[in-house]
């Protein structure tokens, strides 16, 4: 069985037995954080201990390789449209203007615009880690549970709990279709022309949401069977209760998030200038 | 004794359809029963068993006449959540059907929706999964499981409930051979140690009927046929005229000219009483002409110490060696994941061996691209809804030669030729959803057909098809083969197939080539039969009983017989 990308391994690290609930937190003060400082300093704090804590995670390079150099290309391209499209944003915000290499008037290479991408990259690298590190720690069932133990509906948490039980045989129809089609002689390797692989994409979607349909049919029968959305609330074999380490983290991941927070806006501006 | 499950005067209509699918059912079933359902595909057998489990009329819905009691109670007061709480049903799809993300999980499903406490709810799951035997795997994902462990998982599922009633809906459809029969040996402890009445859905009589069942209940158009025990049923032309599958050793009885009667319990053939019909039986192996060996054509393709692995020191395939003839009809039987469709994808350049050669036709074929091998090498899948991209049946089956720039006339020339061959010319401008499921697959098959491939490779060709429709695809198939000199290679679990359409068949089980022979000498050695996990044939029993010295040679017979008969 080829391996699976982005999907939960267990393994033996105190953040691997966090409740689902305690990582939703810290990710979302996280990523809040990240999203709304551009002080240099707090991003670079952030920065190692992201590294820090995908370290201690275990996570291996091939659970989320090809997921990160997804994202790295979307980087470049979304740092090379800043330039194209307002190359002067760093002078705009630092307000002084220092020509590294001159190009044109518009063009001409700044530090200011430089540091200003600089803190970009630094967002993306610190938001990065901590999406792989929740999906791929964190038992989706268990997670489940915990949605629905912060008062959301069981029906969304199981949702996503069936969504992730079915991805794997989806991607098995995938390729046991892609693979009946390209012996048809329909070309969707690398091989074919752009055009024609968009093109002849269909001949694989159309069988998969086909097949796929059947196995909603089925899982939903299934599913009424055995009783589910008898009671307004049900119970979660799954669920673990918060321990110490949880209340920890949850501690620290508020407390974190209010401290970047002053300090990034203590000057009155979200970023912090190295230029004056 | 009040029935646990009444139907009177009991009539059901689909809203979607016209004619009503049950008509005038009146059953009972008591307490501590087990009855087999049988039927053709589309008689109703079914909606009967929706009806007792609630989808029928709260998922399905449509217009009940007459009166369905469960427990004495009426279902539509009962709803569907009510009915769960007395009957279990185990659906046929061993996969679609798992919930959770694990096993327990997946066993805990119906107790979580209870609101039963997680301590409790712990307990009563390793309880559960101590008796199917799955406490080794309850942490283990459904992509980790063999069949026949997911289809205990959703036994387990039912039971951790305490139903009263357990309802089987096809459990032998997608299991091989000797994990169906390990499966109704377990229904059958279930039904002993638990006190539960069991309903079997199936229309493959002869393995459900592994284990005593007290009665069958066969349904032919939405009406009861027969109910009557399995001895009395075996002795009557019922099943014949209702097309189904009688068990092979009452066929070789019939043809004999034997008389069964109920009280040589002819239900299963370990236990019946054949001193009555030994003479017969040897006289009549005597007289058959005996069967002659078949003409082997030029070697079409050798696989030469073939190696796969997906992860190293795992191997899934290990120096598998054999060749096919021109013209043969191959089967490919083993085990549940034993390597059989690696072996098909490694000769269709899905994946790449680690070792070995395939030659077609003496030539080499690792330079060739997936493109290129589908063009001498068609694979059919199990599956016709995973092949089918096209919205109109023309435009399917012309799809293959489109993709390669063939021209416009000479598509039209091989498509129409084609679709004659496979009998859907008449239906070539219409769309493919107005094909029934065999119909389907006969047009998958057109449309790899239409390639003029020299081999054809077919995954479990028949899973799924009643006699009716078996016996449909597997003459065509031979029709194909005999007329249009293709070489067919069948993926299957179906010991029947194998013994009746295959000249020669490989048996495979974890990873290794065991044997390659004729279907007749594999289905009568019982030592592979059980590393294989494939069943010895009842006609070997019979033999074997009988006083025949040679059985293969009495299968043989039986099978040549067969084909002239019929």
């Amino acid at each position: 069985m080829a391996h699976r990308l982005l999907t939960y391994e267990k393994k033996d690290t105190w953040i691997d037995e966090l409740c689902g609930v305690t990582k939703l937190v810290f990710f979302l003060c996280w990523s809040i954080t990240s999203m709304m400082t551009y002080d240099t300093r707090v991003l670079a704090v952030m920065l190692v201990l992201s590294l820090c804590i995908y370290k201690i995670s275990k996570i291996e390079w091939k659970q989320v390789g090809t997921v990160f150099k997804f994202v790295l290309v979307f980087m470049i391209i979304n740092v090379l449209a800043i330039y194209l499209f307002s190359p002067n944003q760093g002078t705009q915000i630092y307000g002084t203007r220092t020509v590294l290499l001159a190009m044109t008037e518009r063009y001409s290479i700044t530090a200011e615009q430089l540091f200003y991408e600089l803190n970009i990259v630094l967002k993306y690298f610190t938001i990065v880690p901590s999406v792989f590190i929740f999906v791929v720690t964190t038992n989706p069932s268990e997670f489940a549970a915990s949605l629905n133990r912060i008062g959301i509906s069981y029906n969304v948490g199981y949702a996503i709990s069936i969504a992730l039980r079915y991805i794997p045989d989806v991607q098995d129809d995938f390729h046991k279709i892609k693979n009946a089609q390209e012996a048809r002689g329909i070309e969707l390797s690398g091989k074919g022309k752009l055009m024609d692989r968009i093109k002849n994409t269909s001949a694989i979607i159309f069988p998969l949401v086909f097949s796929s349909m059947g196995r909603i049919d089925t899982i939903s029968n299934a599913m009424e069977l055995r009783g589910f959305g008898k009671h307004k609330k049900r119970s979660w074999y799954m669920e673990r209760p918060l321990k110490r380490n949880d209340y920890l983290v949850l501690v620290f991941s508020i407390l974190f998030m209010i401290v970047s927070l002053v300090i990034t806006y203590a000057d009155g501006s979200r970023f912090f200038n190295p230029f004056v | 004794m009040e029935p646990i499950i009444e139907f009177k005067n009991f009539s059901f209509k689909y809203r979607s359809q016209v004619e009503p699918t049950l008509r005038d059912i009146n059953l009972k079933i008591y307490p501590g029963e087990k009855v087999l359902i049988i039927g053709p595909s589309g008689s109703g057998k079914s909606t009967l068993a929706s009806c007792i489990n609630g989808l029928v009329p709260f998922s399905y819905t449509g217009d009940i006449e007459g009166e369905l009691r469960i427990k004495g109670e009426d279902p539509q007061k009962l709803g569907i959540f009510g009915l769960a709480k007395s009957v279990g049903t185990v659906l046929q799809d061993t996969d679609g059907q798992f919930i959770g993300l694990t096993v327990a999980e997946d066993i805990a499903f119906v107790l979580e929706n209870d609101l039963v406490p997680q301590e409790e709810m712990k307990k009563k799951v390793h309880g559960i999964a101590d008796i199917v035997e799955l406490s080794s795997v309850l942490s283990h994902a459904p992509s980790e499981l063999s069949g026949g462990q997911k289809q205990r998982v959703s036994m387990a599922g039912v039971l951790v409930d305490d139903v009263d009633i357990l309802l089987f809906d096809e459990p032998l459809a997608n299991l091989d051979p000797a994990t169906g029969k390990r499966a109704i040996a377990l229904i059958d402890e279930i039904k002993k140690n638990e006190k539960k009445t069991i309903l079997i859905i199936e229309h493959r009589l002869e393995d459900a009927l592994y284990r005593d069942v007290d009665r069958i209940i066969l349904i032919g158009e939405g009406q009861v046929v027969a109910d009557m025990t399995p001895d009395e049923l075996l002795c009557s032309d019922i099943l014949e005229r209702e097309g189904i599958r009688e068990p092979l050793y009452i066929t070789a009885l019939k043809h004999a000219g034997c008389t069964i009667r109920p009280e040589d319990h002819p239900a299963g053939i370990a236990s019946m009483n054949l001193v009555p019909y030994r003479e017969q039986v040897q006289q009549w192996f005597r007289c058959v002409p005996e069967a002659k060996a078949q003409k082997l054509g030029e070697e079409v393709l050798r696989v030469e110490h073939l190696d796969f692995s997906y992860k190293q020191g795992q191997p899934i395939l290990s120096d598998i060696n054999f060749s096919v003839r021109k013209g043969e009809m191959l089967a490919i039987v083993g085990k549940n994941g034993a390597g059989k469709t690696t072996l098909s994808n490694l000769i269709c350049g899905f994946d790449k061996p680690d070792k070995g050669t395939i030659y077609l036709e003496g030539q080499d074929i690792a330079p060739l691209t997936v493109k290129e091998r589908g063009e001498q090498i068609g694979v059919v899948m199990q599956n016709p809804n995973q092949m089918i991209s096209k919205p109109m049946i023309y435009e399917e089956v012309a799809l293959g030669l489109t993709v390669r720039g063939v021209p416009e006339e000479e598509i039209k020339e091989r498509v129409n030729e084609t679709l004659r061959i496979c009998g859907l010319y008449p239906f070539r401008n219409w769309p493919v959803s107005a094909l029934s499921f065999g119909q389907k697959k006969r047009m998958t098959i057109a449309s790899i057909l239409v390639m003029r491939p020299k081999i054809l490779i077919l995954d479990e060709p028949t899973a799924g098809q009643d006699y009716r429709h078996y016996t449909e695809i597997m003459e065509f198939l031979k029709r194909l083969n005999e007329e249009q000199g293709i070489t067919i290679i069948m993926i299957t679990h179906d010991m029947h197939l194998m013994l009746e359409y295959t000249s020669r068949a490989i048996v495979i089980a974890d990873g290794k080539l065991l044997a390659e022979d004729t279907p007749s000498a594999i289905l009568t050695d019982e030592a592979l039969a059980d590393r294989a996990y494939i069943k010895k044939t009842s006609l070997y029993d019979l033999a074997v009983a009988c006083g025949i010295d040679d059985p293969t040679q009495f299968v043989e017979r039986f099978i040549q017989y067969e084909r002239t008969v019929r």
